[in-house]
Protein backbone atom coordinates (compact mmCIF):
# COMPACT_ATOMS: atom_id res chain seq x y z
CA UNK A 1 0.00 0.00 0.00
CA UNK A 2 1.29 3.38 -0.83
CA UNK A 3 1.03 6.27 1.48
CA UNK A 4 0.26 10.03 0.44
CA UNK A 5 3.08 11.89 -0.04
CA UNK A 6 4.43 14.80 2.14
CA UNK A 7 6.07 17.59 0.43
CA UNK A 8 8.19 19.78 2.56
CA UNK A 9 9.59 23.11 1.06
CA UNK A 10 13.03 23.68 2.22
CA UNK A 11 14.95 27.26 2.42
CA UNK A 12 18.07 28.64 3.90
CA UNK A 13 16.23 29.95 7.10
CA UNK A 14 15.18 26.70 7.67
CA UNK A 15 18.76 25.48 7.83
CA UNK A 16 19.85 28.71 9.87
CA UNK A 17 17.09 27.93 12.65
CA UNK A 18 17.86 23.92 12.30
CA UNK A 19 21.22 24.37 12.79
CA UNK A 20 20.52 26.29 16.66
CA UNK A 21 17.65 23.95 17.43
CA UNK A 22 20.33 20.85 16.52
CA UNK A 23 24.09 22.33 17.76
CA UNK A 24 24.76 21.37 14.55
CA UNK A 25 26.59 24.73 13.39
CA UNK A 26 28.81 22.73 10.57
CA UNK A 27 29.09 25.79 7.99
CA UNK A 28 28.46 23.98 4.77
CA UNK A 29 24.73 24.17 5.70
CA UNK A 30 24.78 28.13 5.86
CA UNK A 31 28.33 29.60 4.64
CA UNK A 32 28.00 29.58 0.85
CA UNK A 33 32.00 30.38 0.76
CA UNK A 34 32.64 27.57 2.82
CA UNK A 35 30.74 25.06 1.04
CA UNK A 36 31.75 25.60 -2.52
CA UNK A 37 35.53 26.22 -0.83
CA UNK A 38 35.03 22.23 -0.14
CA UNK A 39 33.57 21.22 -3.25
CA UNK A 40 29.85 21.45 -2.73
CA UNK A 41 27.98 23.20 -5.27
CA UNK A 42 26.78 25.41 -2.51
CA UNK A 43 24.86 25.25 1.09
CA UNK A 44 23.05 21.92 1.60
CA UNK A 45 21.03 20.99 3.70
CA UNK A 46 22.18 18.95 7.30
CA UNK A 47 21.50 15.22 6.48
CA UNK A 48 19.76 15.10 10.08
CA UNK A 49 17.27 17.89 9.20
CA UNK A 50 16.11 15.55 5.89
CA UNK A 51 15.79 12.95 7.94
CA UNK A 52 13.90 14.78 10.38
CA UNK A 53 11.40 15.79 7.79
CA UNK A 54 11.18 12.35 6.98
CA UNK A 55 10.32 11.83 10.41
CA UNK A 56 7.48 13.99 10.31
CA UNK A 57 6.28 11.92 7.62
CA UNK A 58 6.55 8.61 9.43
CA UNK A 59 4.85 10.09 12.60
CA UNK A 60 1.75 11.74 10.44
CA UNK A 61 1.30 8.38 8.80
CA UNK A 62 0.95 6.54 12.19
CA UNK A 63 -0.92 9.17 13.80
CA UNK A 64 1.10 9.90 16.83
CA UNK A 65 4.59 11.36 17.93
CA UNK A 66 5.42 7.78 19.79
CA UNK A 67 4.75 5.64 17.44
CA UNK A 68 7.84 4.60 16.04
CA UNK A 69 9.98 1.70 17.24
CA UNK A 70 13.06 1.99 14.95
CA UNK A 71 13.86 4.55 11.81
CA UNK A 72 17.16 4.27 9.62
CA UNK A 73 18.42 5.83 6.67
CA UNK A 74 21.76 6.23 4.09
CA UNK A 75 22.38 9.93 3.17
CA UNK A 76 22.58 8.97 -0.54
CA UNK A 77 23.24 12.62 -1.72
CA UNK A 78 22.82 16.42 -0.37
CA UNK A 79 20.11 18.38 -0.90
CA UNK A 80 21.56 21.83 -2.00
CA UNK A 81 19.44 24.41 -0.63
CA UNK A 82 19.58 27.97 -2.98
CA UNK A 83 19.69 31.60 -1.56
CA UNK A 84 16.01 32.25 -2.56
CA UNK A 85 12.62 32.70 -1.26
CA UNK A 86 11.48 29.11 -2.59
CA UNK A 87 14.03 27.10 -1.62
CA UNK A 88 14.26 23.18 -2.75
CA UNK A 89 11.46 20.79 -2.20
CA UNK A 90 11.83 17.43 -0.52
CA UNK A 91 9.28 14.53 -0.89
CA UNK A 92 8.69 11.71 1.02
CA UNK A 93 6.93 8.76 -0.29
CA UNK A 94 6.29 5.28 1.70
CA UNK A 95 5.04 1.97 0.92
CA UNK A 96 3.70 -0.24 3.63
CA UNK A 97 5.74 -3.31 3.41
CA UNK A 98 4.21 -5.15 6.06
CA UNK A 99 4.06 -6.15 9.68
CA UNK A 100 6.92 -7.96 11.30
CA UNK A 101 6.71 -10.82 14.09
CA UNK A 102 6.54 -8.71 17.01
CA UNK A 103 3.74 -6.58 15.28
CA UNK A 104 5.68 -3.17 14.02
CA UNK A 105 4.40 -1.99 10.57
CA UNK A 106 7.38 -1.45 8.08
CA UNK A 107 7.51 1.39 6.32
CA UNK A 108 9.98 1.72 3.22
CA UNK A 109 10.67 5.37 2.64
CA UNK A 110 11.75 7.06 -0.93
CA UNK A 111 13.04 10.66 -0.30
CA UNK A 112 13.50 12.86 -3.28
CA UNK A 113 14.10 16.30 -3.96
CA UNK A 114 14.33 17.72 -7.33
CA UNK A 115 13.73 14.13 -8.57
CA UNK A 116 16.71 12.54 -7.42
CA UNK A 117 16.77 9.68 -4.18
CA UNK A 118 18.53 11.88 -1.24
CA UNK A 119 18.36 9.03 1.19
CA UNK A 120 18.58 5.50 0.55
CA UNK A 121 17.62 2.43 2.34
CA UNK A 122 15.11 4.38 4.25
CA UNK A 123 13.00 2.34 6.60
CA UNK A 124 10.74 2.73 9.63
CA UNK A 125 9.01 0.13 12.05
CA UNK A 126 6.04 2.04 13.52
CA UNK A 127 3.32 0.92 16.02
CA UNK A 128 -0.04 1.34 14.70
CA UNK A 129 -2.72 0.73 17.17
CA UNK A 130 -5.22 -1.99 16.83
CA UNK B 1 46.55 6.78 6.79
CA UNK B 2 42.97 4.58 7.27
CA UNK B 3 41.53 4.37 10.88
CA UNK B 4 43.39 1.72 13.21
CA UNK B 5 40.91 -0.76 13.31
CA UNK B 6 42.22 -1.61 16.77
CA UNK B 7 39.89 0.94 18.21
CA UNK B 8 36.59 -1.27 17.49
CA UNK B 9 34.89 -2.37 20.72
CA UNK B 10 36.62 0.83 22.55
CA UNK B 11 33.65 1.55 24.87
CA UNK B 12 33.85 5.45 26.03
CA UNK B 13 33.05 6.73 29.73
CA UNK B 14 29.50 7.68 30.38
CA UNK B 15 29.00 11.45 29.55
CA UNK B 16 27.78 14.03 31.93
CA UNK B 17 23.83 13.87 31.98
CA UNK B 18 22.05 15.77 29.69
CA UNK B 19 19.13 17.44 30.92
CA UNK B 20 16.32 17.67 28.43
CA UNK B 21 13.87 20.72 28.67
CA UNK B 22 10.75 21.37 27.57
CA UNK B 23 11.59 24.50 25.06
CA UNK B 24 14.51 22.89 23.73
CA UNK B 25 12.01 19.95 22.38
CA UNK B 26 9.60 22.82 21.58
CA UNK B 27 12.24 24.44 19.38
CA UNK B 28 13.58 21.08 17.88
CA UNK B 29 9.92 20.57 16.85
CA UNK B 30 9.22 24.00 15.69
CA UNK B 31 12.30 23.94 13.81
CA UNK B 32 11.27 20.99 12.07
CA UNK B 33 8.00 22.17 11.18
CA UNK B 34 6.80 19.43 13.13
CA UNK B 35 3.01 21.07 14.51
CA UNK B 36 1.73 17.46 16.91
CA UNK B 37 0.37 18.92 19.93
CA UNK B 38 2.32 16.17 22.22
CA UNK B 39 5.50 17.67 21.03
CA UNK B 40 4.59 21.45 22.31
CA UNK B 41 1.58 20.79 25.18
CA UNK B 42 2.15 18.64 28.00
CA UNK B 43 -1.14 18.24 28.51
CA UNK B 44 -1.21 16.63 24.75
CA UNK B 45 1.68 14.54 25.56
CA UNK B 46 -0.05 13.44 29.28
CA UNK B 47 -2.80 12.18 26.78
CA UNK B 48 -0.83 9.84 25.23
CA UNK B 49 0.70 8.51 28.68
CA UNK B 50 3.87 10.38 28.55
CA UNK B 51 5.19 12.63 31.63
CA UNK B 52 6.34 16.07 29.33
CA UNK B 53 6.22 16.71 25.52
CA UNK B 54 7.36 14.66 23.36
CA UNK B 55 10.68 14.53 21.28
CA UNK B 56 10.52 14.03 17.50
CA UNK B 57 12.29 10.68 16.28
CA UNK B 58 15.61 12.18 15.06
CA UNK B 59 15.72 14.59 18.26
CA UNK B 60 18.20 12.09 20.16
CA UNK B 61 21.39 13.52 17.74
CA UNK B 62 20.97 16.50 19.95
CA UNK B 63 21.87 14.59 23.07
CA UNK B 64 24.70 11.88 20.68
CA UNK B 65 26.04 14.22 18.73
CA UNK B 66 28.27 16.15 20.62
CA UNK B 67 29.81 13.39 22.80
CA UNK B 68 30.38 11.47 19.86
CA UNK B 69 32.21 14.61 18.36
CA UNK B 70 34.05 15.49 21.66
CA UNK B 71 34.83 11.94 22.75
CA UNK B 72 35.63 9.61 19.25
CA UNK B 73 36.14 12.08 16.09
CA UNK B 74 38.16 14.89 18.31
CA UNK B 75 40.09 11.79 20.07
CA UNK B 76 43.71 12.58 18.75
CA UNK B 77 44.76 8.89 19.10
CA UNK B 78 42.36 8.06 16.52
CA UNK B 79 42.77 10.68 14.51
CA UNK B 80 40.04 11.60 12.27
CA UNK B 81 40.49 14.55 10.30
CA UNK B 82 36.81 16.39 10.95
CA UNK B 83 36.97 18.61 7.89
CA UNK B 84 36.81 15.76 5.81
CA UNK B 85 33.98 13.94 7.37
CA UNK B 86 30.68 13.45 5.60
CA UNK B 87 27.61 11.71 7.39
CA UNK B 88 26.92 8.04 5.78
CA UNK B 89 24.27 6.41 7.94
CA UNK B 90 21.67 7.05 10.90
CA UNK B 91 19.76 4.79 12.84
CA UNK B 92 17.99 4.92 16.35
CA UNK B 93 16.04 2.09 17.36
CA UNK B 94 13.87 3.40 20.49
CA UNK B 95 12.83 1.96 23.78
CA UNK B 96 10.36 4.60 24.42
CA UNK B 97 10.89 8.69 23.34
CA UNK B 98 12.70 11.07 24.97
CA UNK B 99 10.37 13.50 26.84
CA UNK B 100 11.22 16.47 28.60
CA UNK B 101 12.51 16.31 32.49
CA UNK B 102 14.77 13.26 31.32
CA UNK B 103 18.22 13.14 32.43
CA UNK B 104 20.34 11.54 29.84
CA UNK B 105 23.40 9.87 29.93
CA UNK B 106 25.38 8.70 26.68
CA UNK B 107 27.42 5.25 26.77
CA UNK B 108 29.57 5.35 23.21
CA UNK B 109 31.12 2.67 21.70
CA UNK B 110 32.83 2.10 18.28
CA UNK B 111 30.94 -0.59 16.58
CA UNK B 112 32.73 -0.77 13.26
CA UNK B 113 36.20 0.99 11.50
CA UNK B 114 36.01 -0.30 7.31
CA UNK B 115 38.28 1.14 4.59
CA UNK B 116 37.01 1.60 0.60
CA UNK B 117 38.03 2.78 -1.75
CA UNK B 118 40.65 5.12 -0.10
CA UNK B 119 38.37 6.16 2.03
CA UNK B 120 37.14 5.23 6.00
CA UNK B 121 33.90 4.19 7.87
CA UNK B 122 33.37 4.40 11.27
CA UNK B 123 30.66 3.42 13.24
CA UNK B 124 29.51 4.87 16.58
CA UNK B 125 26.61 3.08 18.57
CA UNK B 126 25.42 5.51 21.42
CA UNK B 127 23.37 3.67 24.23
CA UNK B 128 21.03 6.68 25.80
CA UNK B 129 19.85 5.83 29.02
CA UNK B 130 18.27 7.88 32.11
CA UNK B 131 20.16 8.38 35.20
CA UNK B 132 18.63 5.92 36.61
CA UNK B 133 19.99 3.50 34.20
CA UNK B 134 16.26 2.67 32.08
CA UNK B 135 17.09 2.45 28.64
CA UNK B 136 15.56 5.22 26.32
CA UNK B 137 17.45 4.92 22.59
CA UNK B 138 20.18 3.21 21.00
CA UNK B 139 21.57 5.68 18.00
CA UNK B 140 23.98 4.57 15.42
CA UNK B 141 26.08 6.70 13.42
CA UNK B 142 28.08 6.11 10.63
CA UNK B 143 30.51 8.53 9.42
CA UNK B 144 32.56 8.74 6.13
CA UNK B 145 35.60 9.60 6.26
CA UNK B 146 37.09 11.02 2.66
CA UNK B 147 40.36 10.00 1.68
CA UNK B 148 42.32 12.64 0.20
CA UNK B 149 41.57 11.88 -3.17
CA UNK B 150 37.82 11.95 -2.73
Amino acid sequence: MDLPVKTYRVTRADLVRYAGASGDFNPIHWSQRFATGVGLPGVIAHGMFTMALTGRAVTEWAGRPDAVAEFSVRFARPVPVPDDDEGVEVQVAAVVKGVTDEGLTQLNLTVTSLGEKVLSQAKALVRLPG
Amino acid sequence: MPLDPSFVGRTYPPTAPYQVGREKIREFATAIGATDAAYHDPAAARALGHADVVAPPTFPVVVTMESSRSQIVDDPALGVDYSRVVHGDQRFRYTRPIVAGDELVCVSTIEEITSRGGHDFLTIRSEVSTVAEEPVVSVWSKLVVRGEGG
